[in-house]
């Protein structure tokens, strides 16, 4: 009974949790680096938000991310809506704190269910919690003034279609899949089922504003000069990494003619498991260079987002919910 | 488990008009003023909302802040103090699955002595006494979501004895368990040679278990004595929501 | 109630069982890695892997067939690689006609056998995994990650999601049945009533209130926590364990995938 609830979503692997094999060495260690680096830091950010509640509060949100990851809704076609939960976490904890939580959900899954690969791990803790975490909070950052839900839903959707773009530069730069086919068939994919994530990112902070209004109380904002500088280098830095990438991903050009008649073929293959409504193509991308560009883009946002979301974290030292008082019902 | 450090005549638990409002505002205690003896099996009654579970957290100052005074063994329940009382007061509460929240039954019921600074050798036989006294004493390697209710009710109460608790103090032990379970635990707050102060709606349990009784409603002591007289005074019990066995 | 289908065989006795369990979890990324670095087509090396992994399968006395069945999960995801079929330059294989697309695809032969290298990697990688799984307890796999240097705090926050992912998945699968009950949804699959947003909504709103409890909760656990004297500093008791026999062990393993490592670029 309780199985049938856990395995149902980890019968079908979800795309963005990579198992071993898939990744090369040195691109899994690299990313176990960053990723550790990350994990050493929200440990220590985390622990001055909440002190002594840290612990509890973390492990219990962890659960609940790895319950609610098992709710999903059928959007078209037999098209499953998931649910990967590191925006709403971002939005409602805070980035730091979000990541402990993601980071304790895939390594779990890794560990017991296989759900990812162990050396895959620091890829995918990167992936689905330091990406989905970042542009999800920054995403929400953005646009709240205007609307809540809108910046909600946008935040949810950005942070899978992001963190499918990254798993798609990972396993190119693993020589697992040429950057310009993988990369097209992981946004494609995701930007339809990011609209689950978004949607449900948008009605969760629906519930819980009514639930608890004191979870979103203002905001305390930077000072432009600040931003700006910060904005800046996180376009330079991203403009650098992501032509760097791209002339990584690429070094076949024998690969280079081929590449339409693959992107067909993985349309083909994807639209199987996804059951996307037959004559759905992914935003058209004609060449891998054009694809290059795309993934510059891309990436440029999501470090720019990544870098920006830090910032901003580590100019807020008090998180709001550690002043928000909690309904104990006894 | 019984009171060591108090003089004479000071109770286990003194609580002097304690008052206490949850941060929306609205007051959950109103003044409360009781006393526990030792060796004494107190019961605390009162329908839902009358502030029973507000109070227990006072006693090991988790809720503080609002007016009155307790004391604990004759200590008074400040910030210096939590580390002791905490030790003295075994506080079991409502649902199981708050209270053990460890991978394993050892690791729950130890985490009371380790956390108290018990070198490893005590914590150990600690926790063997306190699973035998429960009658769970198989169990250290089994995992919490594995048992029943009534058997985590069982490992919640030993978490506390483990800690040598001067007064037990549990919220409402039989709620939720099945007809067997409930028997069980009877048996084992009958055998268990301890101060405590038990709150239940389970007017059978009173009537069989304790020798006096204390009545809660809207934050206050509406009454306070032995059993046999409350449970007689009909008129009390239908003011405040509660029934005869 | 067990989470999973492995649960079983953990409390087995067999030397694999009774290692220390950071060696099985150091052991076993050690495994993972080497298969992570073994050169494409070099099939005898992926076959030495497999035999090693069958011979502790062996020794810890756990059904083999079953660890193979769910070493096949990993499968769905050889989708993502199956490009390196036809973008790896090198002699011309095979000519596919996808039919519903007019696309000629080649197949090269690097690219086949980069393709059949990331399945194997990933099959022997998963089955290794697995393997750990089934053989250690989870307070031993927690124990392990305290011992190779997790931070507490993440130790201890996985332990406790551990704990309460039985309990708030009860709470989902109540709120899932209420919907069930209520909505005219048919299987998973099934168009159900209402339009995406509608549906969206209702399991966002599922989500929000297990939130909401999910953070009453955490509080309630600290206030169970504190009661019983926890200040900020989490503490476990560590079961003292043997030592050299498990260096041994893990030395030898080590060793042995530095041969297979060796042999592996010899013949390819
Ligand atoms: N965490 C809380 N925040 C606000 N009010 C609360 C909280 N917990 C309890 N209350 C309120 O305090 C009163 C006493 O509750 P409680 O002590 O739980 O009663 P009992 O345990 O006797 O049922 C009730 O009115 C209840 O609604
Ligand atoms: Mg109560």
């Amino acid at each position: 009974m309780l199985t049938s609830i856990l395995r149902s979503p980890l019968a079908a692997p979800q795309q963005l949790h990579i198992p071993d094999g898939f990744l090369s060495a040195p691109v899994a260690i690299l990313a176990w680096i960053v990723t550790m680096a990350f994990i050493v830091a929200a440990v220590r950010r985390s622990s001055q938000t909440f002190d002594e509640r840290l612990v509890p509060l973390m492990g219990v949100l962890a659960a609940f991310i790895f319950a609610a990851q098992a709710f999903n809704f059928p959007v078209a076609g037999g098209t499953s809506g998931h649910f990967l939960g590191g925006a709403l976490a971002a939005i409602l904890l805070g980035p730091w704190p979000a990541l402990l939580v993601m980071t304790a959900v895939i390594g779990l899954q890794g560990l017991i269910f296989q759900d990812g690969g162990l050396l895959a791990m620091g890829a995918n803790i990167f992936v689905m919690g330091i990406v989905t975490v970042w542009t999800g909070y920054f995403g929400y950052q953005a646009l709240q003034r205007v609307n809540r839900y809108a910046a909600g839903f946008t935040a949810g959707w950005l942070s899978v279609v992001l963190a499918a773009v990254v798993t798609a530069f990972m396993l190119a730069l693993s020589g697992t899949a040429s950057l310009g086919v993988v990369l097209t068939a992981m946004a494609g994919v995701h930007m339809l089922i990011g609209v689950g994530e978004g949607l449900i990112t948008a009605a969760a902070l629906a519930l819980v504003k009514a639930a608890l209004p004191g979870m979103f109380g203002e905001q305390v904002t930077g000072r432009k000069s600040d931003a700006g500088t910060i904005i800046a280098g996180g376009v330079v830095l991203a403009l650098v990494v992501g032509i760097v990438a791209v002339f990584f991903a690429s070094p076949s050009p024998d690969g280079l003619e081929r590449v339409a008649e693959d992107k067909g073929f993985i349309e083909a293959a994807q639209a199987a498991p996804f059951e996307i409504i037959p004559d759905y193509v992914a935003p058209g991308i004609a060449n891998e260079t054009l694809a290059g560009v795309l993934a510059v883009v891309l990436g440029t946002l999501l470090l720019f987002a990544v870098g920006y979301g830090i910032a901003r974290a580590l100019r807020r030292r008090n998180h709001r919910l550690a002043e928000t008082p909690v309904e104990v019902d006894q | 488990m019984t009171a060591i450090n108090g003089t004479e005549n000071e109770p286990v638990l003194h609580v002097h008009e304690l008052a206490f409002s949850y941060p929306d505002g609205r007051p959950a205690l109103r003044g409360v003023t009781l006393h526990v003896d030792a060796g004494e099996k107190v019961a605390l009654v009162g329908p839902n909302g009358a502030g029973k579970s507000t109070l227990m957290l006072h006693f090991n100052g988790i809720l503080k802040g609002g007016a009155g005074r307790i004391r604990v063994d004759g200590m008074d329940v400040a910030k210096e103090n939590l580390g002791v009382i905490r030790a003295k007061v075994g506080l079991v509460f409502q649902n199981p699955d708050d209270q053990l929240f460890s991978t394993t039954v050892f690791d729950d019921v130890a985490f009371g002595p380790l956390h108290m600074g018990l070198p490893e050798v005590e914590v150990r036989r600690r926790v063997q006494r306190a699973l035998d006294l429960v009658g769970i004493a198989d169990f250290a390697s089994r995992m919490p979501h594995h048992l029943s209710v009534g058997e985590r009710k069982r490992v919640a109460i030993a978490t506390v004895l483990a800690m040598d608790p001067s007064i037990l103090v549990l919220d409402e032990p039989t709620a939720g368990v099945d007809p067997r379970g409930r028997r069980g635990l009877i048996t084992l707050l009958r055998e268990l040679d301890a101060t405590m102060l038990v709150s239940t709606h389970d007017m059978a349990l009173v009537a069989e278990l304790f020798g006096r009784t204390i009545v809660l409603d809207g934050g206050r002591v509406v009454a306070d004595g032995p059993t046999g007289e409350i449970m007689a005074d009909q008129a009390l019990l239908e003011r405040h929501g509660l029934e005869a066995p | 109630m067990h989470i999973n289908v492995l649960d079983q065989f953990k409390s087995g006795d067999s030397p694999i069982h009774r290692l220390d369990p950071r060696v099985k979890l150091v052991g076993a990324l050690a495994f993972i890695l080497a298969a992570a670095l073994t050169p494409d087509g070099a099939w005898l090396a992926f076959l030495a892997l497999f035999v090693l992994w069958l011979a502790l399968v062996l020794m810890a006395d756990v059904p083999p067939g079953l660890l193979l069945r769910r070493g096949l999960a990993a499968l769905p995801f050889a989708a993502a690689a199956v490009t390196v079929l036809f973008t790896l330059p090198g002699q011309a294989l095979l000519t596919v006609q996808v039919p519903l697309f007019g696309w000629q695809l080649t197949i090269s032969d690097a690219g086949l056998v980069r393709f059949v290298t990331i399945l194997l990697k990933s099959g022997v990688s998963v089955l290794m995994a697995t393997l750990l799984a089934a053989t250690t307890t989870f307070p031993d796999l927690l124990r392990a990650m305290r011992g190779i240097g997790i931070p507490k705090v993440l130790v201890g926050t996985i332990a406790f999601m551990y704990r309460y992912i039985f309990v708030l998945a009860d709470e989902a699968l109540t709120m899932l049945r209420a919907r069930d009950a209520r909505s005219a949804a048919g299987p998973a699959g099934q168009k159900g009533g209402g339009t995406v947003f509608w549906r969206a909504r209702i399991v966002g709103g599922m989500v929000g209130s297990l939130f909401v409890r999910s953070l009453a909760r955490s509080e309630r656990v600290y206030q169970a926590m504190a009661s019983r004297g926890y200040a900020g500093e989490l503490r476990w008791l560590d079961k003292p364990r043997s030592q050299t026999m498990d260096i041994v062990w893990l030395a030898v393993l080590v060793l042995v995938l530095l041969l297979i490592q060796l042999w592996a670029r010899l013949i390819t």
